[in-house]
């Protein structure tokens, strides 16, 4: 009888070993959140669903800001009224002759703009250099304007090229990449935005 | 004194000034033609570029950094300063074109409240651990006659 009492464990021992589970349990839960959260982190970054590099352009949903750009061979410059007075969408592509991504990207361009119409924006550019890739490359803008010293980019949020911009009709943003427009993510999310607004 | 002391002291003469003139070397625009004639205008400049990201290293201030951008975002916060702008306007201006990404310093937000409230709540967790370690430590029973006896013959002997 008092044998038995003794084997079984009393209420404060049962307490101490729950505790002391849980003290182990604790921290081995806690990494396995750290570790799904890590792998989802890792999968979006190879999917190009995350970036922590992208710098989420705050000009989206606003209307295109006041410039007026030059004329920049072989096409004439525009101003933000002329955005303004378009009745379908468009899209704004800044690039430069010596950006290596937007070199690659003009093949992409070549084919979109038989879907859209595209004006470009020489960013910091010679315009002979800008005229002289067009000349190479072929040239997709149906418009080009020359920002020689890069003032009409820091209004529109561009931190780098190539960067483009979807303005519907009206005059607003309505999506951006800062990225180049030859990847399969990037063209898809413009898929989407050009179905939602109806182009 | 001989030579060779003599070497060494402005050796280490210079390695001194080099090492206090060092950053402000390092924390120098690229050109001295970018900075403001007017040497107080000139050191805003310097304190509210030191707060802006460049979006191209994205680790640096746009003061620090050579990149291109940075230095057409130098330009810009310069001729803002010069035409009487408010430091607090220079900012919003770059935040409304850039987001709040391009504060290295970012504001109090719904989604920043956790990484600024991390210091007082550590504090408040530190003490919270503390209190309940410190309430659970078993009271030691007193000592009996019989070990106060040993104890004082222990004590004694040394």
């Amino acid at each position: 009888m008092s044998d038995e009492l003794a084997s079984r464990p009393s209420a404060d021992e049962r307490r101490a070993v729950t505790r002391r589970r849980l003290m182990m349990g604790l921290p081995l839960a806690g990494a396995g959140v750290c570790g799904i959260a890590f792998w989802k982190m890792l999968a979006g970054m190879q999917s190009g669903s995350f970036n922590p590099h992208d710098i989420n352009a705050p000009v989206t949903g606003r209307p295109v800001p006041v410039f007026t750009l030059a004329d920049q061979t072989p096409g004439t410059g525009f101003s933000a009224e002329d955005l303004r007075a378009l009745s379908k969408p468009v899209l704004i592509n800044f690039f430069a002759s010596w950006c290596i991504p937007c070199i690659a990207e003009m093949q992409a361009l070549l084919s979109l703009q038989k879907r859209l119409p595209i004006w470009g924006v020489a960013y910091k550019d010679k315009p002979e250099n800008a005229a002289g890739l067009l000349k190479h490359a072929g040239n997709p803008y149906a418009r080009i304007g020359s920002d020689r010293e890069g003032r009409v980019a820091i209004d529109w949020g561009v931190s780098g090229v190539p960067e483009s911009f979807l303005i519907a009709p009206g005059g607003t943003i309505v999506w951006h990449s800062a990225a180049g427009l030859d990847g399969d993510e990037v063209m898809a999310g413009l898929d989407n935005v050009l179905k939602r607004i109806g182009a | 004194m001989n030579l060779g002391s003599l070497c060494r002291r402005i050796a280490m003469a210079l390695f001194v000034a080099a090492c206090a003139a060092g950053p402000v070397v390092a924390f120098a625009v690229d050109d001295p033609s970018e900075m403001l004639p007017d040497p107080k205008q000139e050191a805003r400049a310097e304190a509210i570029g030191a707060q802006l990201r460049c979006l191209v290293c994205q680790n640096e201030s746009i003061e620090d950094s050579s990149a291109g951008l940075a230095r057409d975002l130098r330009k810009v916060v310069r001729e803002h300063v010069a035409s009487g702008e408010s430091n607090r306007q220079v900012i919003d201006w770059m935040v409304a074109r850039y987001g709040n990404f391009i504060r290295l310093s970012p504001p109090v937000t719904a989604a920043t409240l956790l990484l600024w409230g991390m210091p007082v709540l550590a504090l408040l967790i530190g003490l919270a651990a503390a209190f309940l370690v410190f309430r659970r430590r078993p009271q030691v029973a007193p000592l009996s006659d019989a070990e106060r006896v040993r104890l004082d013959e222990l004590t004694r002997g040394s």
